[in-house]
């Protein structure tokens, strides 16, 4: 397999009413490609990084409303909240975290009612 | 999600615990950037919530204590914070679960079923006041009549009646809430926003009731009002719900969506990912200008009296929500919003119009009566029985 076609598998969890912008799926097993940007030649890639991770996520998986989960910069809209294998993203390095094969990245929404 | 981070192989760990030092880190702390282990996290958020009871004097033992419960992340988390820290420290608090029915299809229905299996979780009785029954109008009912503006005026009106009236029905002395500080700091916001400063004075409070020295002309009862949660940030609510995997509700109300607490809630994300103490730094805002507003004697307000139709606590001679509720009833909807002196004398022109005569002999006599009480002056439970009469005015 040559670099451009390799992926990771990774399981994205949505919770919060997030879900709600994914047709309803808490879970899903997505293969992401494991270097961005797609159209850059082999050399100009990086390793897959978060931040690829959720615009790659906004173009290929969010069914609804892309306003909101993207937010500025690239990130997600503030007030979502993100794990990455269990653990505030904030502590990994947030959106310049890289991804693993096998990882889980977890999008929960605190924007809904108490 | 079983196991997936079990089974890699383990590393060197990474990110300790800022207290235990021996177990990898989950959650950096909003309000101080600490980093800590799921179990030193709940146990220092639980420990915070338990402070701020015992600090604030929130209970007395024996109290009889309603949670005001919607099924969402909120009050589903300080139903079982309350339930834990009451068998934890033994305040000996009599807790009920106390839910108002607005009566929207596909969004309370779903989020009282929740409540309900909260209630059984967590061992705890419950009832459930609605709109259709307190005022013969549900929120389907008003939107269908009024359309989806304003809407949210006689939710908000509604409910703090249904929540004393429901708290009145389970006698109790407290309500509790799960208003934590990112809804303060919004609402503090807001009401700078909107010049409200009798509602900027009280959205700070942590506890109150009208015996207190703010008497800010707002419509409420003498059941005392707390929000154990005003230090607790939102994120660490939703972690707390997430890592104790509690079950609750998370759909936007459907008659909602755009409200202007939206507006203010983003603006203070964004504010916050500049400045992390931003929440706090808020909070204290409104509580340094409450404190110069009640220091301010010409912002005084009006005394308290009772509503001459309900006999809810109300600064008027009619409560707001049975003025919202003749507008209903009379199919001029308008006449309870905006100005309020403005919709008052409205209202009173179309009493003249219609021939009815004033209340204002009557509410002067209630006024007297209840003056000098020191008894739960809103609705008492004889008055319930007139709920029934009470939003379908016969004379209309």
């Amino acid at each position: 397999m040559s670099q451009s076609d390799a992926t990771l598998r990774i399981e994205l969890q949505f919770s919060g009413g997030m879900e709600l912008l994914f047709d309803n799926q808490k879970t899903i097993h997505a293969k992401v490609p494991a270097s961005f940007p797609l159209d850059g030649s082999a050399e100009n890639r990086h390793a897959a990084t978060i931040r690829d991770l959720i615009s790659w996520t906004a173009s290929n998986l969010l069914k609804e409303r892309p306003e909101l989960f993207i937010g500025a910069d690239g990130s997600v809209r503030s007030g979502i909240l993100v794990l990455v294998n269990g653990a505030d993203w904030e502590l990994e390095g947030e959106l310049e975290y890289e991804l693993e094969d096998r990882d889980e990245i977890v999008f929960i929404s605190t924007l809904h009612g108490g | 999600m079983p196991g997936a981070t079990d089974t890699k192989p383990t590393k060197p760990l990474k990110n300790p615990c800022n207290l235990c030092q021996s177990v990898r880190a989950i959650l950096k702390r909003p309000k101080t950037g600490q980093q800590l282990c799921k179990e030193c996290f709940f146990h220092v958020f639980e420990t915070e919530i338990h402070n701020t009871i015992v600090d604030n004097k929130l209970f007395n033992k024996g109290d009889r204590v309603a949670i005001g419960a919607s099924g969402g992340k909120d009050s589903t988390v300080l139903a079982y914070v309350m339930k834990l820290l009451n068998d934890r420290y033994s305040y000996e608090l009599d807790l009920v679960l106390l839910s108002i029915d607005e009566g929207i299809t596909g969004y309370r229905d779903d989020s009282l079923e929740t409540v309900k299996r909260n209630r059984d979780q967590y061992q705890i009785p419950l009832l459930i006041v609605s709109y259709k029954d307190l005022y013969g109008w549900s929120m389907d009912d008003i939107v269908k009549e009024i359309g989806r503006k304003n809407n949210c005026t006689f939710c908000g009106v509604f409910r703090r009646q249904a929540l004393d009236r429901g708290a009145i029905m389970l006698n109790v002395d407290h309500i509790v809430t799960g208003h934590n500080a990112d809804d303060i700091a919004e609402t503090v916001l807001m009401n700078i926003l909107r010049g409200d400063l009798p509602r900027l004075q009280r959205c700070t409070s942590i506890i109150t009731n009208d015996t207190s020295e703010d008497s800010s002309g707002i419509e409420t009862s003498k059941i005392l009002r707390s929000k154990p949660f005003k230090y607790t940030y939102e994120k660490e609510i939703v972690m707390y719900a997430y890592f104790k995997k509690l079950d609750y509700f998370s759909t936007e109300c459907i008659y909602s969506p755009n409200a202007y607490r939206g507006h203010a809630r983003i603006f203070l994300k964004d504010l916050e990912a500049v400045r992390r103490t931003a929440i706090v730094d808020i909070i204290h805002s409104g509580e340094a200008l409450s404190a110069s507003v009640q220091a301010n004697e010409s912002t005084k307000l009006p005394t308290m009296a009772n509503c001459t139709r309900c006999g809810y606590i109300s600064s008027n001679e009619l409560c707001k929500a049975c003025l919202l509720l003749e507008g209903l009833n009379k199919g001029l909807p308008q006449l309870g919003i905006g100005h309020t002196t403005k919709i008052r004398r409205m209202h009173e022109a179309a009493n003249l119009a219609s021939g009815l005569s004033s209340p204002a002999s009557l509410s002067s006599a209630v006024a007297d009566g209840s003056a000098g009480e020191k008894v739960k002056v809103v609705t008492h439970i004889k008055d319930l029985g007139q709920l029934e009469t009470m939003p379908t005015l016969a004379s209309v």
